[in-house]
């Protein structure tokens, strides 16, 4: 075995087991918590793929903005401290969808592999480091970049919009 | 040295994961999180084959992901807290005044 497999095992098996956590769980908070170590386990995952960039970055926004973005509504809504019943709904009708999702991932899978092992090209073929990236983003990606950042204004203002109680009110106080 | 199909293996298990939680839970952030799950499960689709052909536009996809999922973060949560403050829920079945 080498690094790269325990790496791998170690990291995959910290994601698997913590993304059943977050879908499991009864308390709320914790599944927040359980998708930081999930998302933690794939930066590192990033990182053993040379995706230097790409893994400190998921560690920025996710881990650092998303998760806390989810625990502020967490604690702005209802915010039950302990273990709640009403999280899960019926679920056969959903498992089977979702099994079926699963298998089909799964059929996709074996039918693009066939049980063959390819080897990741050796040595520093694809260094994800922010130069590098950086140069790739701004020679041949500068539109869709752009395009990003009018996005990202869009859902700023949106979502100010949106949470304003006096605009929603006022409006719907003119439609009566 | 493990293959790239380990880790597409890894992404459809996550991708799965996800799927059935966004499908079994009640709660709208609970979705959310699982919403998460799956695009990150398809991010580390796209870094292990970016990985796997040597050029870095899968990275770019990547990290154009993350943004995009940051933006509907933002977006989906006020949403929520919206339907919070004039429903008093937070749970997705509570929401059903578009329901036939």
């Amino acid at each position: 075995m080498t690094v790269a497999d325990v790496l791998l095992l170690g990291l995959g098996a910290v994601a698997v087991g913590a993304g059943l956590c977050v879908v499991t769980t009864a308390h709320l908070v914790r599944a927040g918590l359980y998708l930081v170590v999930c998302l933690g386990a794939l930066a590192g995952m990033f990182l053993v793929l040379t995706a230097e960039l790409v893994a400190w970055v998921q560690v920025l926004i996710y881990v650092g903005a998303v998760v806390v973005l989810l625990l502020f509504a967490v604690m702005l809504t209802r915010a039950p401290i302990g273990a709640s019943g009403d999280l899960d709904r019926p679920g056969w009708p959903g498992l089977l969808v979702g099994a079926g999702a699963g298998l089909g991932l799964a059929a996709l899978f074996v039918d693009a592999y066939r049980w063959t092992s390819v080897s990741l090209p050796d040595g520093p073929d694809g260094p994800g480091s922010a130069g590098v990236l950086g140069g790739e983003l701004f020679r041949s990606w500068v539109l869709p970049f752009e395009v990003l950042s009018v996005l990202l204004l869009a859902a700023l203002v949106g979502a100010i919009i949106v949470s304003r109680p006096d605009v929603g009110a006022s409006d719907r106080g003119a439609e009566r | 040295m493990p293959g790239p199909e380990h880790y597409v293996a890894l992404s459809a298990l996550l991708f799965t994961i996800g799927a059935v939680g966004v499908l079994v839970r009640r709660n709208a952030i609970v979705l959310f999180m699982c919403i998460e799950l799956m695009l990150n499960a398809a991010n580390l689709a796209l870094v292990t084959f970016a990985r796997l052909h040597g050029d870095l536009n899968g990275q770019v996809m990547a990290f154009f992901v993350m943004v995009v999922a940051a933006a509907e973060v933002v977006v989906g949560l006020a949403i929520i807290m919206l339907i919070f403050r004039t429903r008093r829920s937070a749970s997705v079945d509570d929401s059903n005044l578009l329901k036939y």
